[in-house]
C-alpha cells in the first residue's frame, strides 16, 4: 500500500460528510447550479470534489468502477482504505469515477432496471472546466433554464430518452461539484 | 458524557446515512418514484415519524435550524418530542418560524408561509404508495407503476363522483409527477397540493414502516389528478380564523365546550402567531396574544 493512501480522508466524519452530502443533495435538485464541496484531500489525479463525493457516498456495499485515468495504485489503495469500496468491471459498477474520456461510451453502465430505476449508475466525472454555460437545461429541479459545460450532449439526450431509466451524473472540477440527474433535458445552443 | 458525544451526529451511524443519503439522491433523480431503503428501527414507534426521521437525521448539517410541525403545530408532542431528539443528537439550532428554518420535518402540513430555496421539507409518510388501498399486493403496483397504468386510480376518483356528486378525497389526494409517476403526497390535507407543484424548497418523504423514500426536487411539476368536467379544487372549511381573522389559512375546527360552540383556527400554529404578532385579531382573539 502507498503510504498517501492512509492521508487525507475526513477528520470528522459525521460533520463533513453532513456537508458533503448537502453540496451534494443541492447540485443533484438543482441541475445547472455549482456548490462547493469539501473536507478531504485525495490524491491526484482525483479533485477534491470527487474525493469528497467517494467518502460520502461509496462504502463497502457500493462496487466502483475507476476510469483508466484514474486507475492508478494511489487512488485503488486510498478509495480502498478509506472507504472498502469494491473495485469493479464497468457493467458492475453503481460508481464510476473518470474524466468523460475514460467512461465513454458511457451506454455500457447500468440504467436501472424498468420496475427499479433506482438500479442504476452514478458517474463522477472529472472536468477541465465548470462553468455555467453550454447545453441548455430544463426539466425538474430547473425554474425556467440553466446552463452547463457539459463533455457532450448526445450523451445526455440519449440518457434523458430512457427516463426513468438512466444514469446520473456528477460533474466535478477542483472544489466545486454540479448535478446532472437523468431527468433533465439537455439541448445544444 | 454529554448528551452530543454520547451519540454520532444527527444519532444514527454513518453507513446508514450514506445508505439514506444515496436512496435520497436517487429520488431526488427519478421524481415521484418510491426508492427502497433498509428503514431502521427509530427510538421511537412507527407512524411517530421514523421515516421522516431518518431522512432529516441524513440531510441535517451542524449549522441548520429545525423546525418540526405535526399537523401544521410546533407545539404539539410528536413535533415537540422529534425537534428535542435532533436538538440532543445533533446539537442543532431550532426554530418555530418557517422563514428562519433551513430544514422542516412535517407530518400532514405544507406551512402557510412560502418555502424559499435553500429550505428542506421532510413529510412523514405512513404510506407510500398510492395505489395501496386500490391494490394490496407489492408485485402488482411497482409493476402499475413501470408500465404507468394508473387507470384504477381514475376509477377511483369517478366512483367517488358517482356516489357523491363529487371526488370526496380529502386528504392524501394523489398527484401526477412530470407526467409519469402518481405519488402520494402523505396524508396533507388536498388544500395543499397546489403547494407540491413549482415549489423552491427540495421536498423529502420517508416512510419507516413501509421502506421507502421519494422526492420532489425544486420547481417539479405535480398536478393533482382529475377530470376536464371534475376539476380539482383545494378546498377548506368556508371560514376565517377566529384568532387571527386569516381568510385564506387551513383551518382546525375545535370544540370549545359541550354546548356545541366551536371555533376555526389556523393549523399553521407559527403563521397564526406571527400574523397575531403584527396585530391581526379574529373575532374570538384577543390583542394581548401576541406569538
Amino acid at each position: 500500500m502507498t503510504p498517501d493512501a492512509l492521508l487525507g480522508g475526513f477528520t470528522d466524519a459525521p460533520r463533513q460528510s453532513a456537508r458533503a452530502f448537502r453540496a451534494a443533495l443541492e447540485a443533484m435538485a438543482r441541475p445547472g447550479t455549482l456548490w462547493p464541496i469539501e473536507g478531504a484531500a485525495p490524491p491526484a489525479p482525483l479533485s477534491v470534489a470527487a474525493g469528497v463525493l467517494i467518502l460520502t457516498l461509496c462504502d463497502g456495499t457500493t462496487p466502483l468502477y475507476l476510469g483508466a485515468s484514474c486507475d492508478q495504485p494511489v487512488v485503488r489503495d486510498w478509495v480502498t482504505f478509506h472507504t472498502g469500496a469494491p473495485l469493479v468491471a464497468v457493467h458492475e459498477a453503481q460508481f464510476a469515477l473518470g474524466t468523460w474520456a475514460d467512461l465513454m461510451p458511457v451506454d455500457r453502465f447500468a440504467i436501472g432496471l424498468p420496475d427499479y430505476p433506482d438500479r442504476a449508475a452514478t458517474l463522477i466525472v472529472e472536468m477541465p472546466a465548470l462553468a455555467n454555460q453550454g447545453p441548455r437545461l430544463t426539466g425538474p429541479g430547473i425554474a425556467t433554464v440553466a446552463h452547463l459545460s457539459l463533455p457532450e450532449t448526445a450523451a445526455f439526450c440519449a440518457n434523458r430518452a430512457l427516463f426513468p431509466q438512466g444514469f446520473d451524473t456528477y460533474l466535478t472540477c477542483g472544489g466545486q461539484v454540479a448535478g446532472l440527474p437523468r431527468s433533465t433535458i439537455v439541448e445544444a445552443v | 458524557m454529554t448528551d452530543q458525544t454520547a451519540y454520532n451526529f444527527a444519532y444514527l451511524d454513518e453507513q446508514t446515512k450514506r445508505m439514506i443519503r444515496r436512496a435520497i439522491l436517487k429520488g431526488v433523480a427519478i421524481p415521484g418514484y418510491q426508492v427502497p431503503f433498509a428503514s431502521r428501527e427509530m427510538p421511537m414507534p412507527y407512524g411517530w415519524g421514523t421515516g421522516g426521521v431518518q431522512v432529516t437525521s441524513a440531510c441535517l448539517v451542524p449549522e441548520d435550524r429545525l423546525k418540526v410541525i405535526d399537523q401544521g403545530a410546533d407545539d404539539t408532542t410528536n413535533a415537540v418530542s422529534i425537534r428535542r431528539f435532533f436538538q440532543r443528537t445533533a446539537g442543532i439550532e431550532v426554530t418555530e418560524a418557517t422563514a428562519d428554518a433551513t430544514v422542516i420535518q412535517t407530518r400532514h402540513r405544507i406551512p402557510e408561509t412560502p418555502l424559499t430555496e435553500g429550505q428542506i421539507l421532510v413529510y412523514q409518510v405512513p404510506i407510500p404508495e398510492p395505489l395501496r388501498f386500490l391494490e394490496p399486493r407489492e408485485t402488482e403496483t411497482r409493476k402499475m407503476h413501470e408500465l404507468e397504468d394508473y387507470g384504477l386510480m381514475h376509477v377511483k376518483l369517478y366512483e367517488d363522483i358517482s356516489r357523491h356528486g363529487q371526488i370526496a378525497t380529502a386528504y392524501d389526494y394523489p398527484v401526477k409527477v412530470e407526467g409519469r409517476y402518481v405519488m402520494d403526497p402523505s396524508p396533507i390535507p388536498k388544500f395543499d397540493n397546489p403547494k407540491l407543484g413549482g415549489n423552491a424548497a427540495i421536498q423529502l418523504f420517508g416512510a419507516g414502516r413501509e421502506q421507502r423514500i421519494y422526492a420532489l426536487p425544486p420547481y417539479t411539476q405535480a398536478i393533482s389528478l382529475d377530470f376536464d368536467d371534475y376539476p380539482f379544487t383545494a378546498s377548506k372549511a368556508d371560514h376565517a380564523c377566529d384568532l387571527c381573522g386569516a381568510p385564506d389559512s387551513y383551518l382546525d375546527e375545535v370544540i370549545t365546550d359541550d354546548q356545541g360552540s366551536r371555533m376555526f383556527v389556523c393549523s399553521d400554529t407559527d403563521f397564526c402567531g406571527s400574523r397575531r404578532a403584527a396585530g391581526h385579531i379574529g373575532p374570538m382573539g384577543t390583542p394581548s396574544a401576541g406569538g
